[in-house]
């Protein structure tokens, strides 16, 4: 057996243990975007394209820079940009890449019934294995982010794997290497809080930007990519970037509480009629027997 | 109602004729697939469900297209059947003995017409969760066409989903140890259609009454 199955930590719908749970001593890794040194550039996603060898698509032109309205199951990486009035009437353009945000509690693997179809290894990265994806979208509906896209020709879901085999080979990911400003930064997750802390902090001092701040949202565990924000209070003018994500209510409720009443109620139902026979016993129709009809069928 | 007499000369009834049938086992047989690729995908523990039923990418494939033929057959049902599902003001009486039924004293119980109470809640009961399970599960089926704005229906369905799927399960258990274990007489009369008197008398003893009050008339 492989040596990468010790770096796992979760698998979705796995019954039983799991192989690398508290067995690696591994770092998390994490890649920070500083959206207020970004250019807009797209050489990210030129890179994400080249590097995994994505097909192409047409593009779209929508009177702005964007180019592709979302990311895609063959377009991992996108800058959504995003013309934003302040509140003094100035303009500001926003522009944010957008992938997986590579979640600490990953909606798409609690929401997926598929054995192994997504893992996340003890390095914090959540990756799909398309070989076991059954393509029941399930992980589309787990996911606060828009991530996970459809292939209607694999009819399987893909999303960014944050380089997961770069990454492996103790190589950043494609994005990182291509940034001309340096933007991108990619290393273990205190190191990268750290350093967004510290430009949240120049920024708010010395730039005007009083609300500058990092996003690492908590309502899924934090992320293993986070943003320096110009406005960390309005993160929502960065293309929808949600301000307390989480796994939907529902599906929470149904991956828990519904699943422990659901599995006892049939137990229980099955326990039930088998003790109701023990008790009672079939509805015999007496002429029947005597007549030799009800023995017929 | 069919045009099948239902006094059958060889002395026995009627119960349901042939087309009833076909339309009863199309919503089992579907029914079943349905429930067991549901509950692979509902489970972890259940998971081996969909490799044994032909591989787990077939069964997500297959379980949609099942779906279609389980909801075909429920509507098929309301058509032949809803008139007679209706609730009259005996059902209550029925219910409010039931205890006598649970515990086989069906002497006790108040005489039932073609459907019983407890048959006619479980045509209801699975027409209504029908309903519910072809709304969600066509979001189900086809998520990559919700758009973001409308995720709230998603959300939605994958609850919706299983809670219907679980009240059908629990229906499905009690009609299928009823049908098989309890009721001695009933499941030969959804595979060949007859009864004998004596059983028709005793369990349905409106409906076998006013079968000989017709056959009477018709004389």
């Amino acid at each position: 057996m492989s040596q990468a199955t010790l770096e796992i930590r979760a698998i979705s719908g796995h019954a039983g243990s799991v192989p690398g749970e508290g067995v690696k001593r591994e770092f998390e890794v994490c890649k920070l975007i500083d959206t207020t040194t970004c250019i807009g550039c797209k050489a990210c996603e030129v890179a994400c394209l080249e590097w995994n060898g994505l097909t192409f698509s047409d593009t779209t032109f929508d009177n702005s820079y964007q180019t592709m309205p979302d990311t895609a199951w063959n377009y991992w990486n996108l800058i959504k940009f995003n013309e934003h009035e302040r509140e003094d009437g100035t303009f500001q353009l926003l522009m944010r890449k957008d992938q997986c945000m590579h979640c600490e509690e990953p909606g798409c693997l609690a929401a997926c019934p598929a054995d192994g179809a997504i893992v996340q290894y003890a390095n914090g990265i959540v990756d799909f294995q398309q070989e076991h994806c059954i393509g029941c979208g399930y992980c589309i509906t787990g996911c606060p982010f828009n991530i996970p896209k459809f292939s209607p020709t694999a009819r399987k879901v893909f999303k960014c794997t944050l380089c997961n085999d770069r990454v492996t080979q103790g190589l950043e990911p494609a994005c990182i290497k291509s940034c001309p400003t340096g933007c991108l930064h990619f290393g273990t997750k205190p190191e990268m809080k750290e350093l967004a802390e510290t430009r949240a902090a120049q920024l708010r001092d010395h730039s005007g930007f009083a609300n500058a701040g990092v996003y690492d949202p908590e309502g899924v565990g934090g992320t293993h990519v986070i943003y320096v924000l110009h406005d960390a209070s309005n993160p929502e003018a960065y293309g929808g970037l949600p301000k307390n994500p989480a796994i939907p209510l529902t599906v929470q409720i149904w991956k828990k509480p519904l699943k422990w009443i659901g599995n006892l109620a049939i137990i229980g139902g099955l326990v039930g009629v088998f003790a109701h026979y023990l008790r009672f016993g079939p509805k015999v129709v007496e002429e029947d027997q005597k007549t030799g009809q009800g023995e017929k069928r | 109602m069919s045009r099948e007499p239902y006094l059958l000369a060889n002395g026995r009834v009627l119960r349901y004729s042939y087309a009833e049938r076909l339309v009863h086992w199309l919503a089992g047989v579907s029914y079943v697939y349905l429930m067991l690729t549901g509950l692979a995908f509902w489970s972890p523990w259940l998971f081996w469900i969909a490799v044994v039923l032909g591989g787990t990418t077939v069964s997500r494939e297959l379980h949609p297209w099942f779906g279609v033929a389980f909801v075909v057959a429920v509507l098929l049902m309301y058509r032949m059947w809803s008139s007679q599902m209706k609730e009259t003001p005996a059902d209550k009486e029925w219910w409010a003995a039931v205890e006598h039924y649970v515990r086989n004293e069906d002497e006790k119980m108040p005489s039932a017409d073609r459907f019983n109470p407890g048959q006619k809640l479980l045509f209801w009961g699975f027409f209504w969760n029908g309903i519910l399970l072809l709304l969600s599960g066509l979001i189900l089926w086809l998520p990559q066409y919700i758009p973001w704005s409308l995720r709230f229906l998603r959300y939605l369905a994958v609850i919706v989903h299983p809670v219907c799927a679980l009240l059908t399960i629990g229906l499905f258990i009690i009609h299928v140890y009823m049908g098989t274990v309890i009721e001695r007489g009933a499941f030969g009369s959804v595979m060949r259609g007859d009864v004998s008197r004596a059983w028709a008398d005793r369990h349905h003893h409106s409906w076998f009454q006013q079968l000989l009050r017709d056959a009477e008339s018709r004389k």
